[in-house]
């Protein structure tokens, strides 16, 4: 169970990962199957090394696992990590952590209530 | 015919607060406090809240979001409360007509050095909103797609 920070944390990695255009046309396509890196390449008007390298930040977000047989590297989406993503964005745990923010908030002022403004 | 599955989570959440137990424990308790922080913004339409604290009591909540979508409803049953220490409930969320989650809540309140410990457990399953494998890629895309426009907002 990951803590509130660690969640936080996975989150960045996941929103850096998809948040350029050729990782999310590579997870796209990863949702159709699993690829080899070239066959990913293919669409890509780059150089095979930028590919690797994006990859690289897809493995890291955790969104993609890759193996490599022989001298082909395939690639695979972890659905584990969009599940946690999908979670978040159903919002169950972020709907109560508002809702415990709210709480702080009314507990504070409970103590200390505003002072009413002094009449000019 | 509509795809069934389930979806099981559990999360725990700790917060702090500079309070003592009973007072923490009153916010949940009382319907009035508790309207104060557990209804949604101002922004959401919140109606028919309803709270009888006690065991076998029950607690409604009907929210609207703004813009006018499908109303969300919870409806709670209390299980076990242990004033000031512990409160077990569970409950169902329903998104218009449909079901979409079943929990069971446990919240515990412990003194600490600056108050309260206040430790909350939800274990929920999500009913039919996953899909299963064979309609994994049009659910995974649709989720790429709010993912992308998440993005645009930060």
């Amino acid at each position: 169970m990951m803590s509130r920070e660690q969640q936080s944390a996975a989150l960045d990695g996941l929103f850096q990962a998809l948040g350029d255009p050729a990782r999310r046309g590579m997870v796209d396509r990863l949702c159709r199957g699993p690829a080899s890196v070239s066959e990913l390449a293919k669409p890509l008007a780059m150089t095979l090394s930028a590919v690797v390298q994006h990859l690289q930040v897809l493995e890291a977000s955790g969104l993609v696992r890759s193996h490599k047989v022989g001298r082909v590297r395939t690639c695979q989406l972890d659905t584990a990590a969009l599940e946690s993503a999908e979670r978040w964005l159903v919002g169950r745990r972020s709907l109560w952590e508002a809702r415990f923010d709210r709480l702080g908030e009314y507990l504070a002022e409970q103590v200390e209530p505003r002072k009413p403004t002094k009449k000019h | 015919m509509k795809q069934r599955s389930t979806q099981h989570t559990t999360f725990v959440i700790e917060r702090r607060y500079a309070a003592q137990p009973a007072r923490v424990f009153a916010a949940w308790a009382d319907p009035a406090a508790k309207a104060r922080w557990f209804n949604g913004p101002s922004t959401w339409q919140n109606e028919g809240y309803v709270l009888d604290f006690r065991v076998g009591g029950r607690e409604h909540l009907r929210t609207g979001a703004p813009g006018g979508g499908k109303v969300h409803q919870y409806d709670c049953c209390y299980q076990d409360i242990v004033p000031g220490a512990r409160i077990v409930y569970s409950y169902d969320m329903h998104i218009g007509d449909v079901r979409i989650s079943v929990s069971l809540a446990t919240v515990e309140f412990q003194p600490d050095a600056a108050g309260t410990l206040m430790k909350f457990t939800e274990q929920a399953v999500f009913l039919d909103g996953y899909d299963d494998s064979g309609s994994r890629e049009r659910g995974t895309q649709e989720l790429l797609g709010k993912l992308a426009a998440a993005l645009e907002t930060i």
